[in-house]
C-alpha cells in the first residue's frame, strides 16, 4: 500500500492539461497538491455516481484527457460503470482506483471482500483498453507517465494506505472547498465551453 | 378488457422532437418495448445513444456531458428512474442545469384500474422530487415535448416526459 499524498505527487508532473477530478476521502487530498485549479472538477454528488459524471464529460470533450480518481467503496455502488465506460471506448478517459479497502470515512469498515476483489480484473473483462494494478509508490512513479500517453480507457488500480476518519460528521474539521457550481464555471470558461 | 389506443405515438416524431430541440445525447436502457425507437436513434448521424447499465448512471452521464456542453436526454422506464432517486437528487435537481428525461410509463392506461405498482407510484414519485413532467400518448401530444425542453431551460430543472403508450410502445 502506499499513500494518497505520495500518489498525488507522483502524478501531478505528468499531469499536463488534464481535467483531473476526484471522489473518496483520499481525493480530497489532491486540493492540496494540484498544480492547476481551473482544471479540477468537482462532479460528485449521489452514492457512487461521480464515475457516471466523469465519463460523461469525457464523452463531451474528447480532445481533453480526463483523469477520475474514483475509490473502490464508490466503484462498488457504480460497478456497471465500467461496462458502460468500456462500451463507450473514451479514448481521453483513465479512471485511476485509491483501493484503501475500506469505508475510510464512516470508520474504517472493510468494503466486501475488501482483500481477494480484483477491480482491475473486473475492468479488464469488462473491456476497457488497459489495465494496471500498484501496491507500491516505486512500480507507480516509474509507469504513471506512460500510462498516461496511452489510448483509453484505461483502468488503474491503486493500493492505499486508508485515511480513517472517525469523528462524527457534525465535528469533523473541514478545509474549504471549492462548490460543484464554483468548478463548472471556472472549467467552461477555461475551456470555452457554452451550455446548450 | 381494457382496449388499446387509436392513434400511435410514432418513433419518428420522438426523433423529430429531439432533433428540434438539438438533443446530441441519449443516455439510456434500452427496453423491449422501445426497440425500433433504440434501432431508429442508432441510424442518426447527429445524435449519440450512450447505453447504460443502471438508470441511475443516465443522470449523472448526463450531468457529465451537460458540463461538457451537449444536450443529453434520459429516456429510461419509469422503474429504473424510482431506482434513481438519489442520482436524480444529487446530479439533476442539485446541479442547476436543464434536463429533460423521458419516462416510460410501464402500467398506465387510460381506462381501468391500474394495477401496476410501477405506474401507480410514478407520479407521486415526482411529486416528491418536485419535478413536473408533461403526458405523451400519441403523436399530437408531441409538441408537449418541446414544452419539457423550454421549461426545463427556463427554470434550469429537470422536467420529466411521461410516455404513456404501452401497446404500441415503438415498435414497428
Amino acid at each position: 500500500m502506499f499513500h494518497p499524498d505520495d500518489m498525488f505527487q507522483a502524478f501531478e508532473p505528468h499531469r499536463g492539461d488534464s481535467v483531473v477530478i476526484v471522489t473518496g476521502t483520499a481525493g480530497r487530498r489532491w486540493r492540496d497538491i494540484s498544480n492547476n485549479e481551473k482544471r479540477d472538477l468537482n462532479v460528485h454528488g449521489a452514492m457512487g455516481q461521480t464515475s457516471s459524471a466523469a465519463m460523461g464529460f469525457a464523452l463531451a470533450q474528447p480532445d481533453e484527457k480526463v483523469v477520475f480518481f474514483d475509490s473502490e467503496g464508490a466503484l462498488l455502488m457504480n460497478l456497471g460503470i465500467l461496462a458502460t465506460t468500456a462500451g463507450m471506448k473514451p479514448k481521453n478517459f483513465f479512471h485511476f482506483l485509491m483501493d484503501n479497502e475500506c469505508y475510510a470515512t464512516t470508520g474504517g469498515q472493510p468494503v466486501p471482500n475488501s482483500q481477494d476483489i480484483n477491480y482491475a480484473g473486473m475492468a479488464r473483462e469488462a473491456g476497457y483498453a488497459a489495465t494496471y494494478e500498484f501496491d507500491n509508490l516505486e512500480d507507480f512513479s516509474t509507469s504513471v507517465g506512460k500510462i498516461l500517453s496511452e489510448t483509453g480507457p484505461v483502468f488503474i488500480a491503486m493500493k492505499m494506505v486508508p485515511m480513517v476518519e472517525n469523528e462524527p460528521i457534525g465535528m469533523r474539521k473541514r478545509s474549504p472547498v471549492r462548490s460543484r457550481a464554483e468548478t463548472i464555471k471556472v472549467i467552461q470558461e477555461e475551456l470555452g465551453i457554452t451550455v446548450a | 378488457m381494457v382496449s388499446q389506443q387509436a392513434a400511435l405515438l410514432k418513433p419518428e416524431t420522438l426523433i423529430e422532437e429531439f432533433k428540434k430541440n438539438g438533443v446530441t445525447h441519449i443516455v439510456t436502457i434500452p427496453d423491449s418495448e422501445t426497440n425500433y425507437l433504440y434501432e431508429l436513434m442508432k441510424e442518426q448521424a447527429w445524435l449519440e445513444v450512450v447505453p447504460a447499465s443502471r438508470e441511475g448512471e443516465t443522470f449523472a452521464i448526463a450531468l457529465g456531458l451537460i458540463v461538457g456542453g451537449k444536450v443529453p436526454v434520459c429516456l429510461i422506464q419509469n422503474t429504473g428512474m424510482m431506482e434513481s432517486g438519489d442520482s436524480i437528487r444529487g446530479m439533476a435537481l442539485d446541479s442547476g442545469f436543464p434536463l429533460v428525461m423521458l419516462i416510460g410509463y410501464r402500467g398506465w392506461n387510460r381506462h381501468g384500474v391500474i394495477t401496476d405498482s410501477a405506474a401507480r407510484y410514478t407520479e407521486p414519485f415526482l411529486n416528491a422530487m418536485g419535478i413536473n413532467y408533461y403526458l405523451v400518448e400519441q403523436d399530437e401530444d408531441a409538441p408537449r415535448i418541446s414544452v419539457a425542453f423550454e421549461e426545463a431551460r427556463k427554470n434550469n430543472r429537470p422536467v420529466a416526459v411521461l410516455v404513456g403508450d404501452e401497446y404500441h410502445g415503438f415498435n414497428r
